[in-house]
């Protein structure tokens, strides 16, 4: 994986991270190329996820599955069940140390955080965040200038106390911090995008967290500035049909 | 947070089950003696296999011990059923061991002394036919696993009220290249716990194995259920494996009646 960028999501708020990857893998028609196997995570299985026709909807596919696109050195990790109680520090570990060993370039992970922990100036401004590690800083600090972005700000350690120290902190964000932390101290250049979110219907967040990740990476050419038109721009996956449940018995009415 | 209709904010699980981030801060201010309890329960927790009559551990794998060809997994009180009146009814077979497991849902705290009735499992291998867990290599092996789910986790469009319960779908490994015997469970219904556990490890390992997945309305031990595993017996694995089927119903039957006194309050 020389040269190649990884992607993955962290399991955040309103699973914003892991239906982006959904998004990207789809619309980018990335193919499987292995596996994470770990018992980290709740066991899962289900058949393809991102079948287009009935010839490969009869795929099994599991909880951690790596996809790539070597045309544009991208390769993505899917999460697709919560962790294991004590179980997501020794994840970490073991994804870290895979992506020192592989060699990744660098490292985007996306990810969400409470909506409802936003401060005032947050609340007015946009619900997208960035964060860098010092490596990662060193390399793309003038493009994210040029893109105006707003980097995730620090917020007092221990809200109750007055004169707490400050820090990153991003409730919601499951093992985001901790990746984030764990990155900075082993030099790997990590980039965390994050949106601020509610649970709920989260697509339209995955959208725009994706749209976010466009304007940096360019996975597929933005258009028109017309925001309506990037929902048709990304493949929604078919397994995305029934989040909310079965049809209703007609009995009901 | 979230806020009900009636104004007040309560403490919603999140999906994402990222409640525990709490936790993980504390544990860093771990002491040594909550490490050491962790370990402890850890240890608790480790399924441990026994040689059935008398107990004691068995040394090596169970599959280092009684190489198979042919692994067959029941989860579940129906599939239990199904494979104890169909399958393990014709021929002898032998029981070579078990395994017991304790985790903080179990009523009981003594790991030692688990009595019949509580959560174990039971491994069998057939006397007469050395193939079913016998003697071929590891490197044949193909794996079936049964269990049964509430037809309300099943997802599709229609009303969940309207499906034909019982029903069954499948699911199989990429390396499973026998036909399956109803139709292949559709996205977005997924599996978890046990069964997915299983075929997770066998896709990875490129191990052939097929789940048989029955969904029933009814979640105890039910006749209509159990019969409804039946299409399985037409398969490769179970061909040879079941003899005698109206003898196998029959014993169906008596397990059923068993139960039903056991679970009738009115007498």
């Amino acid at each position: 994986f020389f040269k190649v960028l990884l992607i993955l999501p962290a399991v955040s708020v309103g699973n914003v991270g892991q239906l982006a990857i959904d998004l990207i893998i789809s619309t980018l028609n990335m193919s499987k190329i292995g596996y994470f196997y770990t018992d980290c995570l709740v066991p899962m299985v289900g058949n393809n996820p991102y079948a287009t026709a009935e010839a490969n909807s009869t795929e099994l596919s599991i909880n951690t599955e790596v996809y790539s696109l070597p045309s544009r050195k991208l390769v993505a990790l899917q999460l697709r069940s919560i962790f294991i109680k004590y179980k997501s520090k020794p994840f970490c570990e073991k994804l870290l140390s895979w992506v020192r060993s592989s060699n990744f370039a660098r490292v985007i992970l996306l990810s969400s955080s409470h909506s409802y922990h936003r401060n005032d100036l947050q609340l007015r401004s946009t619900p997208f965040r960035y964060l860098l590690t010092p490596s990662m800083q060193k390399s793309v600090q003038n493009k994210i200038k040029s893109l105006n972005w707003e980097e995730m700000e620090k917020s007092p350690c221990i809200p109750e106390i007055n004169d707490s120290e400050f820090c990153i902190r991003i409730p919601g964000g499951g093992i985001t911090k901790a990746l984030y932390d764990e990155s900075c101290s082993k030099e790997i250049q990590m980039a965390v995008l994050l949106k601020f979110v509610s649970e709920g219907d989260n697509i339209p967040d995955a959208l725009g967290l994706v749209e976010y990740l466009n304007e940096w990476l360019q996975i597929i050419k933005p258009c028109s500035d017309d925001p309506t038109a990037s929902t048709l721009r990304w493949k929604i996956p078919s397994s995305w049909r029934l989040l909310f449940g079965s049809g209703l018995p007609p009995a009901l009415f | 947070m979230a806020a009900t209709f009636f104004g007040e904010v309560v403490k919603a699980p999140c999906r994402a089950g990222t409640e525990d981030e709490d936790e993980e801060e504390e544990g860093r201010r771990e002491t040594p003696e909550d490490r050491e309890v962790r370990r402890q329960l850890a240890r608790k927790r480790e399924v441990r296999l026994l040689r059935r009559q008398t107990k004691t551990s068995l040394e090596v794998s169970l599959l280092e011990k009684y190489p198979c060809s042919k692994f067959i997994i029941a989860i579940g009180n129906n599939a239990v059923a199904f494979l104890s009146s169909f399958v393990t009814n014709s021929g002898v077979w032998e029981e070579v061991g078990c395994a017991k497991l304790w985790n903080e849902w179990c009523r009981t705290t003594d790991t030692i002394h688990l009595s019949p009735t509580e959560a174990f499992c039971v491994f069998y291998h057939l006397k007469s036919n050395p193939s079913v867990f016998g003697s071929c290599p590891r490197k044949n092996m193909q794996i079936t696993i049964l269990t049964s789910r509430h037809v309300t986790e099943y997802k599709t469009s229609e009303s969940t009220g309207s499906l034909p319960s019982p029903f069954l779908k499948a699911l199989k490994t990429q390396n499973f290249r026998d036909p399956v015997c109803c139709s292949l469970l559709e996205q977005p219904n997924i599996v978890h716990d046990l069964p997915a556990a299983v075929l997770s490890y066998c896709q990875v390992w490129k191990i052939p194995a097929v789940l048989y997945l029955c969904y029933t309305d009814v979640m105890k031990l039910d006749l209509i259920t159990v019969e409804a595993f039946k299409p399985i017996l037409s398969s490769r694995t179970f061909k040879g494996l079941v003899k005698n089927i109206p003898q196998s119903t029959e014993m169906l039957k008596k397990l059923m009646t068993t139960n039903e006194i056991q679970s009738n309050i009115y007498t």
